[in-house]
């Protein structure tokens, strides 16, 4: 704070490059005051918004904990993200498949795959929902015969073959397989062709070269949109509530429709959303290292890895032998 | 759709014993001819080396030899047996496509670009074919992978993936991979062009020794200095045709034609 302030920092700095290795970069950290205006004026926003909530008479933060467990709702969770998991494995399957088709020489397969993307994507999810749903209205029986004969093997009600659960499943599934079938073959286009060249000169079929080298090489490019077309689909569940799905939103919906507590019934379930994509980014992270493998940037550790690392160097879990590397270079 | 037009009387197969064997190779992409005729013949155990300037069709004769292209006139024999086409009572007819992988297998390739599968080892890059092609057993499959690791210098590779490995490294695993097939025929499209020129040296070894041991090779190249000291025949394309052919000592120390001449003078 004298008149010797000034030449103070310098000197130290000074002190500190020579005391330094040559080789050591010892820089002041650039300073970044609007970040913190920044980060403190939303900061304080989240805050206010929380609080307004919180403390708003008309949001009973009671109903809120009481229903957050309760076991209606804990069942249309598990509900949720069944019809996720399901519709998400059968139409990846049907998504490559049609992929393959799109990508075929042949012409009619082509053409069956782009009709059935055009239809399904073109028209609402929320409509074909309903389509599935009264499926019933259009055709009241199903029937195993010949065509336009009175031969007929068995015949069942549509309704009992298709109760809303099938047909909201059935509806999420054909709907999703448009849209990955298309990230699919995107991601069969960004293999390079020298590929499937160099699979071919060794005498590999196509099948073989499309499962083995085509497609393992395709998912680290597919795997991050259907992380995102999964978490899509876990919120899209809730649309099966115009045909009565008991899945978490709709459950809500009934029990809200008779305690009339609908705010807080939308913060549980919002909550439960929440939880769960938060919790679907962990198996992608997982798969995007397992596809990745041979690209130099996927080799980091991981997060539990890096959890372990620390722990044995402060000596809680034991020590483990020295992994070898794989070293650069090294011509006999 | 026969995309083959019999242009010539239909022989039987096979006469002079040679491994390879183009007869009047014509292909065009669209309305440009690409091979306008290309005749010649490569013995067991003989090394071929192509020479000519860019786009004079050699990457295209080289790629209609295992099918890769299919050729729109005259005949290409390997082995005995027409690539690509089946001869029956006197008329052609497109091989399915188990036919084609099964002739494929017998001839090996290496890019210029080298074409590793990035998400194997180098091991599971050599054993890929073996395992799903011919059905070897996984153990016989990686203990002959290894050899073949270890005759292009590179055993102490085995567990990189090809992003670890050099330009040179990688183009050697890709020879011992075609070779795991056991092919009798190798074609190499410009092998060492996209590498620095420190490692071209390790990878000429390799074929170098690969043609001392009889591996009958069909070279795309302009290391003249190879082509010199290895092949037996020397051939030299320009605009789809072959201009010249013969021994080095005729066609790289004593060209007769002016084309010839004016190539091997812009890389020389
Ligand atoms: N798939 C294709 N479609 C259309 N034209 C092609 C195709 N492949 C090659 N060509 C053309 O055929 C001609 C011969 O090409 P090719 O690759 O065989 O030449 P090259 O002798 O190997 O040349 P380089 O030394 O540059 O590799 C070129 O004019 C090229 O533009
Ligand atoms: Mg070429």
């Amino acid at each position: 704070m004298s008149s010797a302030a000034p030449t103070a920092p310098t000197s130290r700095r000074a002190a500190a490059v020579a005391s330094a290795p040559d080789d050591d970069v010892v820089a002041i950290p650039l300073r970044h005051p609007w970040r913190w205006v920044v980060a403190t004026v939303l900061g304080l926003s989240l805050v206010w918004l929380i609080y307004s909530m919180w403390t708003n008479p008309n949001i009973s933060h009671q109903t809120v904990t009481k229903y957050l467990f309760n076991p209606r709702i804990v069942n249309g969770v598990l509900l949720s993200i069944l019809i996720t998991v399901i519709a998400m494995l059968v139409s990846t399957v049907l998504g490559v498949f049609l992929a393959i088709m799109r990508l075929a020489h042949n012409p009619v397969m082509n053409f069956f795959a782009w009709l059935y993307v055009w239809v399904f994507r073109g028209t609402p999810l929320l409509i074909q929902i309903v389509f599935w749903g009264y499926l019933g209205l259009l055709y009241q029986q199903i029937t195993l015969g010949v065509p336009f004969t009175d031969f007929t093997v068995f015949s069942v009600d549509t309704n009992t073959l298709v109760p809303a659960f099938t047909a909201g499943l059935l509806a999420l599934t054909l709907n999703q397989a448009a849209y990955s079938a298309e990230i699919i073959r995107g991601g069969m286009l960004s293999v390079d062709p020298g590929q499937t060249e160099a699979a071919a000169s060794l005498g590999m079929s196509p099948a073989y070269t499309l499962f083995k080298v085509i497609l393992p090489q395709a998912t680290r490019v597919i795997i991050p949109p259907m992380g995102n077309e999964t978490i899509s689909m876990l919120k899209q569940t809730s649309l099966l509530s115009v045909i009565a799905v008991l899945e978490v939103y709709t459950v809500a919906t009934q029990i809200s429709s008779q305690n009339l507590r609908q705010v807080e019934l939308l913060l549980v379930v919002s909550c439960w959303y929440l939880f769960l994509t938060s919790v679907l980014s962990v198996p992608q992270y997982y798969l995007e290292r397992h596809f990745g493998r041979g690209n130099g940037a996927a080799q980091a550790p991981t997060p539990l890895g890096r959890l372990a690392a620390l722990l044995r160097r402060a000596g809680v879990l034991k020590a483990r032998p020295a992994v070898v590397r794989p070293t650069e270079g090294g011509q006999p | 759709m026969n995309a083959l037009t019999v242009t010539e009387p239909v022989l039987d197969a096979v006469q002079t014993g040679a491994l390879v064997q183009a007869r009047n190779v014509r292909k065009s992409y669209g309305h440009v001819e690409v091979l306008k005729g290309i005749t010649l013949s490569v013995k067991q155990g003989e090394v071929m080396c192509l020479l000519g300037p860019s786009g004079s069709g050699k990457s295209t004769f080289l790629r209609c030899i295992n099918h890769l292209e299919s050729i729109d006139g005259g005949r290409i024999i390997v082995d005995e047996e027409l690539v690509g086409y089946a001869q029956r009572h006197g008329r052609i007819y497109e091989m399915n496509a188990r036919e084609v992988s099964r002739q494929r297998s017998g001839i090996g390739m290496v890019f210029q670009r080298f074409n590793l599968f990035p998400h194997m080892t180098a091991l599971e890059n050599i054993m890929a074919a073996p395992v799903g092609v011919k059905k070897v057993e996984r153990n016989a499959a990686k203990t002959r992978a290894l050899e073949l690791l270890d005759r292009v210098g590179l055993s102490h590779v085995a567990q990189h993936y090809p992003a670890q490995l050099s330009g040179g490294q990688q183009q050697r695993v890709a020879i011992a991979r075609a070779l795991a097939m056991e092919p009798q025929l190798l074609l190499f499209d410009e092998p060492t062009s996209a590498l620095d020129p420190e490692l071209v040296g390790d990878v000429l070894e390799v074929m170098r020794q690969l043609a001392a041991d009889g591996m009958t090779m069909i070279v795309v190249t302009h290391e003249i200095g190879f082509a010199r000291s290895v092949a037996d025949t020397v051939v030299f394309m320009d605009g789809g045709v072959v201009v010249e052919a013969g021994p080095p000592a005729e066609v790289l120390d004593d060209p007769q034609n002016p084309r010839t001449v004016a190539f091997l003078n812009s890389v020389m």
